[in-house]
């Protein structure tokens, strides 16, 4: 028993925090700590830093480009990013797509799209929920029929995450309607310049455009663009979802929000009364105890699968408790800003550290809904740890 | 980074895993744990001849163990089986007070099972015990309340005001049935037993001193960590056991035509049970893993295990219960003396509360 990093670990660490802090952009870092995106440009010019230091595919193999890193150094490049306010690399690239070109995909596949997500050719996109699948995600009914060499895809895919970004997106597509729902989807390759394709926004409750519906009319996609094989795609999407879910207890980010928590806490705290005061520090300890069992609970998770192969079901646990535990802390920024939260962001007046509170909160609502929500989560849990 | 036993430890925990599955059985720990003295020392002492207490102790102390992770993995074992036998008040607690006033003479009498000493702090709780230096030595007046399994002990390891205020304190040796000692035996709700200690004009003489005068915090600091660190780690292994009697019954009880574990609603109920308990299994871990670092590490993880336990255990406990319906609730069944006990703890050594407020104290209020 040994809850300690190696001391390799600590000098990898240490490295890491070396190279973010002489190559983060003080600019991203701040946009970044206010809660914000960067746009495509900044983000790509962030890939291009990570690039050259041989990281931007840093959860990769080695004889994909990667770093051949294993989970408990991907864990401290996690945790070191998220304390600097560093932007997270395009997870649809880097940590969705990629690991299921590299699983199930054709050589070919790999050989061509692999590189170009790593030199910023390719943004990528999910296609994955439908206006009537979203839990029930084996319900879609996005159509792909096979014509020749192509198939032509009729439907409409939504919530897609940064969709007005990318070039190419990777669609869950329905080619069988023989047997249980699952068992007719394919998991298919779509270029967005595509004839026939059209992407709306969709507007968010904090106002912000992060996400798009796509629409999909008579859209002819080559045969090849088929990973795997025809109708086998539910696995491969919930190996891309168990994969989503590596990271997904954001034990770095938690960290690095609970110490702005605290940071606002004692700024702000001199003007409650003693009472107000212990509520919220009770709530703040919570939150603490509660990130500091999940950071073990990740750890042991992490030692247990550090011998490779994707974490099973026990990312379900780590994706209900990271969020649950992320939410409760921006609801408590949130108080503890307290009146200034009723304004809308105001960029350079805003309070220091305080920018858009309730924003963030807001749209951190979607941390327990997507990538399975939570009560899915749940129903796997039940199924496959439980037994029930 | 490695959360895997080694194998020497492994060995102790299959020893007594054995021991408790073969030769413990409820109905006969309920009846001892309904005794007056709480508990059956034909079990004490199989326990203590398979090597149990000197689990705790390091080979300078005279044990074989004495890590954290030694003393936890015991406790948490000790608690899947719901055994009563005080471990923790009559060898771990006051063996670890005799160890920290250099008393390696008793402590070896501890660690064989000859002697059973228990505790009892009475310098700090409202209730004072206060030590009056006398001629031939000590004359020690007050009460020493609810202090476990006393019964049981043939020596009460007492700390009582012995200067000025509560910062001057000293422990003594006393035996329960010398004259001036007066004890109320209660039953515990959990099974087991706790007293009430008077102390009336009680002479004792300056041997009875334990270390030296007027350092009863350094001594029992040690001490009340090893004690808290083992019931948050009992109580993880009684939340392990309540799991799995739940989801037994989950997947064996029928009702509307199906077992009832099928319904999503109880499945989600137990889903939120096995993230809470791997939430306090990562807590008695940290706790473990803080025991040798500074003072202040030391104590935030106790504090941060404690109110973990404390709340989580209490859910678990519940929501055991109302997933077993009426069953849950009957003497008969097994489970809910598990559940009796897992809330109990939280009223032993500071509840949830406690220790919440005071892990805030260090860097919150």
């Amino acid at each position: 028993m040994d809850t300690t990093f190696s001391p390799e670990d600590e000098d990898f660490r240490a490295l890491v925090r070396d190279f973010v802090e002489n190559n983060l952009p003080p600019e991203y870092a701040r946009i970044v700590a206010e809660g914000g995106y960067l746009n495509k440009e900044q983000l790509l010019d962030w890939h291009a830093i990570l690039r050259r230091q041989g990281w931007l595919a840093y959860n990769w193999p080695v004889e994909f480009g990667g770093t051949g890193w294993g989970p408990v150094k991907t864990h401290i490049f996690d945790e070191e990013m998220a304390r600097a306010d560093a932007p997270k690399v395009l997870a649809f690239n880097f940590k969705m797509l990629a690991p299921v070109l590299m699983k199930f995909g054709s050589q070919e596949q790999c050989d061509y799209y692999l590189p170009r997500m790593i030199d910023g050719t390719d943004w990528w996109c999910q296609g994955y929920s439908e206006p009537g699948a979203g839990s029930d995600l084996a319900s879609i009914r996005t159509t792909a029929v096979r014509d020749g060499d192509d198939y032509i895809v009729n439907g409409q895919k939504t919530w897609t995450t940064l969709g007005q970004y990318a070039n190419m997106i990777f669609c869950l597509v329905r080619t069988s309607n023989e047997g249980k729902p699952q068992a007719g989807i394919s998991f298919l390759l779509i270029d967005l310049a595509t004839p026939g394709i059209e992407m709306r926004p969709i507007r968010t409750i904090d106002g912000g455009y992060e996400i798009n519906e796509v629409f999909f009319t008579n859209v002819r996609v080559p045969a090849s663009n088929l990973v795997g094989a025809e109708n086998e795609g539910w696995t491969y999407a919930k190996y891309l979802l168990t994969y989503e879910r590596t990271g997904i207890a954001m034990v770095g980010a938690s960290k690095k929000k609970l110490t702005r928590l605290k940071d606002l806490f004692a700024e702000k705290s001199r003007s409650l009364s003693v009472h107000e005061k212990a509520l919220l520090a009770a709530r703040i300890a919570r939150v603490e105890i509660d990130l500091a069992n999940m950071d073990t609970t990740n750890m042991r998770v992490l030692a247990s699968v550090a011998g490779g192969g994707a974490p099973g079901a026990e990312s379900s646990m780590l994706k209900i408790l990271g969020s649950e535990i992320h939410q409760e802390l921006d609801s408590l920024i949130r108080r503890v800003v307290g009146r200034d939260a009723q304004a809308l962001r105001s960029g350079e007046q805003a309070p220091a550290g305080a920018t858009n509170a309730a924003g963030v909160y807001f749209n951190n609502r979607k941390l327990s809904i997507y990538g399975g929500s939570n009560e899915i989560q749940k129903n796997i849990i039940s199924k496959m740890i439980l037994g029930l | 980074m490695d959360f895997t036993h080694t194998e020497e430890r492994q060995m102790v925990v299959d020893t007594l895993a054995r021991y408790i599955q073969n030769e413990y059985n409820l109905s006969d720990r309920n009846d001892a744990a309904a005794s007056p003295q709480g508990f059956s020392d034909v079990h004490w002492n199989n326990l203590a001849e398979l090597g149990m207490f000197g689990v705790f102790f390091t080979e300078e102390q005279g044990g074989f163990g004495g890590s954290a992770f030694d003393v936890a993995a015991v406790f948490q074992e000790l608690g899947r089986g719901l055994v009563v036998e005080p471990l923790l008040d009559c060898v771990l607690r006051s063996g670890h007070v005799l160890a920290a006033a250099g008393d390696f003479e008793r402590l070896a009498k501890v660690i064989t099972g000859a002697s059973r000493y228990v505790v009892a702090q009475a310098h700090t709780t409202g209730d004072r015990v206060t030590a009056k230096q006398s001629e031939a030595g000590w004359i020690l007046n007050g009460t020493a309340p609810m202090v476990k399994f006393a019964a049981g002990a043939d020596t009460i390891v007492l700390s009582a005001q012995s200067g000025a205020d509560a910062a001057q304190a000293s422990f003594f040796l006393i035996d329960p049935t010398a004259n001036g000692v007066a004890i109320t035996h209660h039953d515990t709700f959990d099974g087991g037993s706790a007293s009430d200690i008077h102390f009336a004009d009680l002479a004792i003489s300056s041997d009875a001193l334990l270390g030296s005068a007027h350092h009863a915090d350094t001594i029992v600091r040690t001490a009340e960590n090893w004690a808290c660190l083992a019931i948050c780690a009992e109580a993880l292994g009684i939340m392990e056991a309540i799991k799995e009697t739940t989801l037994d019954y989950l997947r064996t009880r029928t009702q509307f035509g199906t077992v009832i574990g099928r319904f999503q609603a109880l499945q989600h109920r137990m889903a939120q049970v096995l993230l809470e308990i791997e939430q306090a299994r990562s807590a008695v871990i940290n706790a473990a893993a803080a025991v040798n670092k500074s003072e202040t590490d030391c104590d935030k993880a106790l504090s941060a295990a404690k109110y973990s336990i404390g709340r989580i255990g209490t859910l678990v406990a519940e929501e055991a219960i109302q997933l077993h319906g009426g069953i849950g609730m009957t003497w008969e069944y097994e489970m809910g003396h598990f559940a009796k006990r897992l809330v109990m703890i939280d009223h032993e050594m500071g509840n949830a509360d406690h220790h919440l407020a005071r892990y805030m104290q260090f860097d919150l209020v």
